[in-house]
């Protein structure tokens, strides 16, 4: 059992920050980990796997944020999460104009 | 504590459970579960929770197979919320250690949820509360099945706090069960607003969005006076509120004491003291109050809700049951006073400012068919006791000839016909726009008698809508301009010898008793649980008295002062009146 933990900063790059869509990808992806896995915004620290409280971070683009992850896979988890965020959630690829048409 | 500021609408304070309705008529109950209950409880929860996740997958397969597997993701997340290890761990909590239903645990959580998300400084995912109320409209809708509650079934005092309330909700509330209304929107000309009046219960409209602040069941108090909604109330508040509800009582009981003695000046001056009525079960509210007549006796109230347009009938039989309820007094009844937009037919949904627009008498001489419908059952009704016809919102000279050529038309009509009919029903105007008191000599030649309509009156003199809340505190009946304007028409009226009436809301304000009489107004219509307090007025005062009061009233430069000064003079006299 080695349960270390691991950190790896972030930002926020998408025009539409951490809204609905990337925020469950985000929690798809966590939960893929058995590590526990939170997300730091200055003083807030929420819950990797739970969408709400992702949301409720009001992450909007720029922010910088951190990523912890403590358990066995701890670091693959790190890599897999770094990349959503570093694909900005595909939203630039697929939608050049932001994330808007995929809401509502 | 929680206070909410909107337009006061119906007076009175009222404290208890509140009955929370949603966009969609949806209660949300307050419940707390059996300790024994708590399992079955969860797994009630559970259940939920999977057939709204069917639903929910249902919708995104729908929506990705039709416009593209993009636009699924939106139901993608709503998955993952109702999923959310957080959330289930908290309503899990709420259900096991509070012993709440999964109902009110659904409720309180998101709603604190979707007031977080409406509270973020970005607007896009401030727009994500609107995800939470989905889910939690599901959830209920699952939960409650069947025993959905309606409206009109209630079993037990509520308060009711609603997004809005559609005329049909407010015709089927149970007056038994119901002891107040607040909605987010709507102003003092609401539908609520008029009915909460007619039911004697307070009322508040235009309070702004509460639907995350408060769950069904929590109590709740509704100050009318004041236009104030408190949402969990401490101790202090409550005990300071019930106090005033027995004092309240107490004032009432005494003040009903005077249902059988005439409204009469201490100097032995007549004040004829009239009921407002909407509906026609109030005429008997009207004469437990110990009103002299029907000075306002609306009419909207047969378009409203209704399904199709009222026939002949229909207002003929609204009609005799009230004039047979007054047996031989006055009823001055008021031909239709809407606008458009309330109609069902020959509505105009995009009139750019319809206090200037389509609506009543206006709207009235648009639709000849419908308005000589009503003239005629007006007509045949006459027969029956003291009945008096009004058109309200005059502004010219022709509208008014127009209307009694109308009138004189359909009484030829009913006498070919021979129908039996009054023909020297009295005809009368109601004085709400400017420009009717600039030329009213040439008016009080032409009818038998006006009544000034304050409410309208005070907007179309001093340019204010009273349901706009960034200007509704320039809206008073105190201003010096209406008050000349009120003068002027007493005036008239006297000179030519006719009756004038004064059936807006400042009539029923205790505030304005003595300067109105001091003006010369020996009659006043106001809403029947205002009554007794007026007439209390009435009964202690001279008019010597009250035109000392008027002619130093009339000489204020501005409403505050006015105002203060009438209140000061009130407490002189009544303390136990001046609010």
């Amino acid at each position: 059992m080695s349960a270390e933990k691991i950190t790896r900063m972030v930002v926020v790059a998408n025009p539409q920050g951490l809204h609905a869509r990337p925020a469950d990808m985000i929690v798809k992806t966590a939960m893929r980990f058995a590590s526990k896995i939170e997300l730091v915004k200055g003083t807030e620290r929420v819950d990797g796997k739970s969408i709400l409280a992702i949301l409720t971070l009001a992450a909007v683009a720029g922010t910088r944020l951190s990523i912890e992850a403590e358990g066995s896979d701890a670091a693959a988890a790190l890599d897999a999460l770094a990349d959503l965020f570093g694909r900005q959630f595909s939203e630039g690829a697929s939608f050049p104009e932001g994330g808007r048409r995929v809401e509502e | 504590m929680q206070k909410l500021q909107g337009i006061a609408v119906s007076p009175g304070v009222a404290i208890g459970e509140a009955f929370v309705m949603d966009n969609e008529g949806f209660r949300i109950p307050r419940r707390f579960v059996d300790r024994d209950a708590v399992d079955d409880e969860l797994e009630r929860l559970n259940r939920a929770i999977e057939s709204v996740a069917v639903e929910i997958k249902r919708n995104r397969d729908a929506v990705s197979r039709e416009l593209g597997k993009e636009y699924g993701a939106i139901f993608e997340a709503h998955l993952q919320m109702l999923h959310d290890p957080r959330l289930r761990g908290e309503l899990e909590q709420m259900i096991r250690e509070r012993h709440y239903a999964p109902e009110y645990a659904v409720s309180r959580t998101l709603r604190r949820y979707a007031k977080v998300f409406q509270t973020l400084d970005s607007s896009y995912l401030a727009e994500r509360a609107n995800d939470i109320f989905d889910i939690e409209k599901r959830l209920l809708r699952n939960l409650l099945g069947r025993r959905r509650e309606e409206l009109s079934r209630l079993t037990s005092p509520v308060l009711i706090l609603a997004r809005n309330l559609t005329p049909s909700e407010t015709a089927n509330l149970d007056r038994r069960f119901v002891m107040g209304l607040v909605t987010e929107v709507g102003g003092a000309g609401s539908h609520t607003a008029i009915v909460a009046e007619g039911l004697e219960i307070p009322a508040v409209v235009g309070t702004g969005p509460f639907m995350t602040d408060v769950s069904g069941g929590e109590l709740v108090i509704i100050d009318g006076d004041q236009g104030l909604v408190i949402l969990h109330p401490d101790e202090e508040t409550i005990a300071r509120y019930r106090h005033e509800v027995d004092q309240r009582r107490a004032l009432t009981a005494r003040l009903g004491a005077l249902r059988d003695l005439p409204a009469e000046t201490a100097d032995g001056q007549r004040v004829d003291l009239f009921g407002n009525i909407e509906f026609p079960h109030e005429a008997k509210l009207c004469l437990a109050r110990g009103a002299g007549g029907i000075g306002l006796y609306r009419t909207e109230f047969l378009y409203l809700g209704a399904e199709t347009e009222p026939d002949e009938e229909d207002h003929y039989q609204a009609y005799a049951g009230v004039i047979e309820t007054m047996a031989g007094r006055p009823v001055v009844i008021r031909t239709l006073d809407m606008g458009a937009d309330k109609l069902l037919v020959g509505s105009n949904d995009d009139e750019r400012n319809p206090f200037l627009g389509l609506r009543s008498i206006r709207l009235s001489l648009r639709n000849l068919p419908m308005f000589r419908t009503q003239l005629r059952a007006i007509l045949r009704a006459s027969v029956l006791g003291d009945v008096r016809v009004m058109f309200p919102l005059i502004s010219t000279m022709f509208e008014l000839r127009q209307v009694k050529m109308l009138l004189a038309d359909v009484m030829e009509d009913l006498e070919e016909h021979g129908q039996p009919f009054r023909r020297d029903l009295k005809v009368g105007m109601m004085v709400e726009v400017p420009s009717v008191v600039v030329l009213i000599d040439r008016f009080v030649e032409e009818v038998d008698f006006l009544s000034i309509g304050t409410n309208d009156l005070i907007q179309y003199t001093l340019a204010v809508d009273r349901s706009n809340k960034d200007v509704a505190s320039l809206y008073t009946a105190g201003d010096p301009a209406v008050l000349r304007l009120i003068e002027q028409t007493i005036n008239a009226a006297r000179r030519r010898g006719i009756a004038v009436n004064l059936c807006g809301q400042m009539s029923g304000s205790p505030t304005y008793t003595m300067l109105l009489l001091g003006l010369g107004l020996r009659q006043m219509s106001v809403t029947p649980s205002a009554i007794p307090e007026i007439k209390k007025i009435c009964r202690s005062v001279t008019i010597e008295q009250c035109q000392a009061v008027a002619g130093r009233a009339m000489s204020l430069e501005n409403a505050r002062d006015i105002k203060s000064y009438l209140k000061e003079e009130l407490k002189k006299i009544l303390p136990e009146l001046a609010g």
